[in-house]
């Protein structure tokens, strides 16, 4: 089994799709002739031709509104948007019109796209090469939001979104693009040539959405991450010793709630990890939810572990970037007595 | 040393205002039959003057004139003149609907009949439009049943769209009638997309874009321009300029500072303007760009000189902004008045017919509604499930969904 970057397994899924479906149409900034400008696309345009794989116009609205147009003729459009942090041009065509389509068309209509958006921090990005805006997407009915933390899942999760009839926002944290990132940014980051999770089976094989990832087993406490932070929090827990059950949530909505509940019912602790501001970020939605379904089995009050509500600043990347220490420190707290 | 300047703020004001004598003195309107027909496959530099001339075939005394006359037989125009007063007899039935209280809202298309009915005859079966909410001549001309309007206005438990959308949001695949968004300009760069996909798959249909004079401001409004040129796409862009979005005059967004046609050329789309009143004009200029699209040729811009004779929708009252009996000065007349004049004069209609058809039309209309209203209205009757609210978010109902629909004890 050849071992893959996620940047590999990404472009790899849309090769496989678009192999097997001649509806699976590629397009975004630069993705065409230069293959995009994180190698996602590479190779695609050549092999597929202009017609199934191009440049388009810097629009973002135009690339999600066409999408939206060639997923009601029929076509199954994967689209990426540059960066996430350019994505808000486009958001009223993601909310008003791909989210809603099926249920305002009483299905007549629907919108079975996939938009790609690299998204995340950890890489002196700055203001709008670093956000992460899930929240403003897993907020919105009838949208789906997912998010892989390593080749693998990023692979079956992309066939997944492509596959399916709903529109799905597929975020890709960049900073995982070559190596599974913990945030020690003090450390050479290892590649993903020596991880496991980097091994790629060929062809076609979906992971769906709707289901969580257990990535490590533990009885302490419960951690709630994705993205990068997955990464991060697997760290903190081998920095700290606690014996942390660290769970990849990978998919925002659908949630996998029961993998969550039975979790926090077993440890009793819980702490929610994200990139992202806090205020109204996914993590709330995460803590309700944990607060609602577990309430009689928490020792301790549920806690996050997130980037701080501030735009992503550039010179103090790693004072805004929830590493391993920040995640550490909220692990020993929430294991303090009471 | 130079004097310090300071600036004011422009803000453009309509000529007239409420209590003002209506005035269109300073609006030219071209004679009937003076515009010529370039070819199809014309590039769009040698037809610069048509974005800001207004296409005319109807003269005054109903002759139809000019190079881009006779694209319809009479039977056709016949046809098109029962669309117009269904449309109009239609609106005007349920705009009373509206008052009675069996629905919460109406928008008329009173004074634009021709624009829709007209270019929908110049379509084929499986073309497809994404109107505004003011295009629904695209489904009477196409005999979309009135009945399912009804149904979908009065929210009913035979609603198409079970009573999801407000009404005249409506939806039809089969009609060629892409669902009604209440966000403006959205699907006029849907339009695009559909038309690109139907290039992608190698097929012969094409998309049709609507867009209002004032949504022609928002932003996707320029990302359909330039994904349409830039692909080539088989697709027509409608602009229908009647002069208001709201309370707002076209001047607001810049109408008549180079005419609505002439933002085409800017990326080399052919761009016509064409009086939105007649008719004939409409299907010609239709027709033109239908056969342009069908060449492979790429897209049409065309503006639709109109004017919105009637209310915004029935929560608006123009006497707060525009002149009372604006519309009755109106250079360009009415177009149900203007199309009936024209084939008076071809000697195969009459006023007896005309009256005879408009009574047959009434009629039969107070009978769909009569069928519609027995499944229901707004407040009375038959209605849409509860359990239907969580039905197609999602292809199938997530847990989440569940959950909240059992929560509400459904």
């Amino acid at each position: 089994m050849p071992r893959m970057t996620m940047i590999e397994a990404i472009r790899d899924a849309q090769d496989v799709c678009m192999a097997q479906d001649e509806k699976v149409i590629v397009f975004g900034q630069d993705v065409g002739y230069f293959g995009g400008v994180f190698r996602c696309t590479k190779g695609l345009q050549e092999k597929y031709g202009r017609h199934r794989c191009f440049d388009t116009p810097i629009n973002e609205s135009g690339i999600v509104g066409t999408a939206i147009g060639m997923g009601a003729y029929g076509l199954r459009p994967c689209v990426e948007i540059q960066f996430a942090d350019y994505m808000y041009p486009a958001y009223d065509q993601l909310v008003s019109e791909a989210a809603r389509l099926r249920h305002r068309s009483n299905t007549d209509f629907t919108a079975p796209l996939t938009v790609r958006m690299p998204t995340g921090g950890g890489i002196y990005g700055g203001q709008t090469h670093s956000q992460s805006p899930e929240a403003l997407f897993a907020h919105v009915a009838g949208l789906k939001t997912v998010i892989p933390s390593n080749p693998y899942d990023a692979k079956g999760m992309l066939i997944a979104a492509i596959e399916d009839d709903d529109p799905v926002i597929y975020l890709e944290p960049k900073r995982l693009y070559n190596g599974p990132f913990d945030g020690r940014h003090d450390r050479a980051v290892t590649p993903w040539s020596k991880h496991e999770l980097a091994d790629v089976p060929d062809g076609h094989y979906r992971v769906d959405m709707g289901k969580a990832a257990i990535r490590r087993e533990g009885a302490d406490v419960t951690v709630l991450a994705y993205g990068t932070m997955v990464h991060v929090a697997l760290t903190a827990a081998e920095e700290t010793g606690i014996d942390a059950e660290i769970i990849d949530i990978r998919s925002l909505v659908p949630v996998d709630l029961d993998t969550i509940t039975e979790s926090v019912r077993k440890t009793g602790r819980c702490i929610v990890v994200h990139e992202a501001t806090r205020t109204c970020g996914y993590g709330a939605e995460l803590v309700a939810l944990v607060a609602r379904h577990c309430f009689y089995s928490l020792e301790a009050p549920p806690t996050r572990v997130t980037g701080y509500d501030t735009p992503y600043p550039h010179a103090q990347e790693w004072d805004y970037f929830p590493g391993p220490q920040r995640v550490g420190a909220a692990m020993k707290k929430v294991m303090e007595p009471a | 040393m130079a004097e310090k300047r300071t600036f004011q703020l422009h803000v453009p004001e309509p000529e007239c205002r409420p209590g003002d004598t209506p005035d269109f003195s300073s609006f030219d309107v071209p004679k009937a039959g003076t515009t010529k027909r370039p070819p199809v496959d014309a590039d769009a530099e040698d037809m610069h003057d048509l974005a800001f001339d207004i296409i005319r075939v109807t003269d005054d005394d109903g002759t139809a004139k000019g190079e881009w006359a006779d694209t319809l037989d009479d039977e056709a125009a016949l046809k098109g003149l029962k669309d117009m007063m269904t449309v109009r007899a239609f609106d005007a039935r349920m705009l009373m609907a509206q008052r009675q209280g069996k629905t919460s809202f109406y928008m008329q298309a009173l004074g634009e009949e021709a624009i829709a009915c007209a270019f929908q005859a110049a379509l084929r079966k499986g073309d497809m439009n994404f109107p505004t909410y003011r295009q629904q001549g695209l489904l009477i001309s196409t005999d979309y049943p009135l009945l399912e309007m009804m149904n979908q206005i009065y929210s009913n438990s035979a609603d198409p769209l079970h009573g999801r959308q407000l009404p005249i949001m409506y939806s039809s695949k089969e009609y060629g009638f892409f669902s009604i968004s209440g966000n403006l300009g959205t699907q006029f760069v849907q339009a695009v997309g559909w038309a690109m996909a139907s290039a992608i798959a190698g097929d012969d249909k094409i998309a049709a874009g609507w867009i209002g004079d004032g949504a022609t401001a928002e932003s996707d409004f320029h990302s359909a321009m330039v994904f349409a040129s830039t692909f080539r796409a088989p697709v027509i862009l409608n602009i229908v300029n009647n002069q208001w979005a709201i309370s707002t005059f076209q001047g607001i967004a810049r109408g008549r500072a180079a005419t609505f046609a002439a933002r085409g050329l800017g990326f080399g789309i052919p761009s016509l303007r064409v009086d939105g009143n007649d008719y004939l004009a409409v299907h010609a200029v239709a027709k033109w760009a239908v056969e342009r699209a069908n060449l492979g040729l790429g897209a049409t811009l065309i503006e639709y000189v109109s004017y919105r004779a009637g209310p915004h929708s029935t929560s608006d009252d123009p006497s707060g902004y525009r002149p009372k009996q604006e519309e009755a000065s109106w250079p360009l007349g009415d177009p149900i008045e203007r199309l009936k004049t024209h084939l008076i004069a071809r000697g195969v209609w009459d006023d007896k017919r005309h009256d005879q058809a408009q009574a047959e039309i009434e009629s039969e209309i107070i009978r769909i509604q009569k069928e519609a209203e027995a499944n229901g209205t707004l407040h009375d009757g038959p209605h849409p499930s509860p359990k239907d609210m969580f039905e197609d978010v999602y292809a199938e109902v997530p847990s989440h969904l569940i959950r909240q629909r059992k929560e509400a004890g459904i």
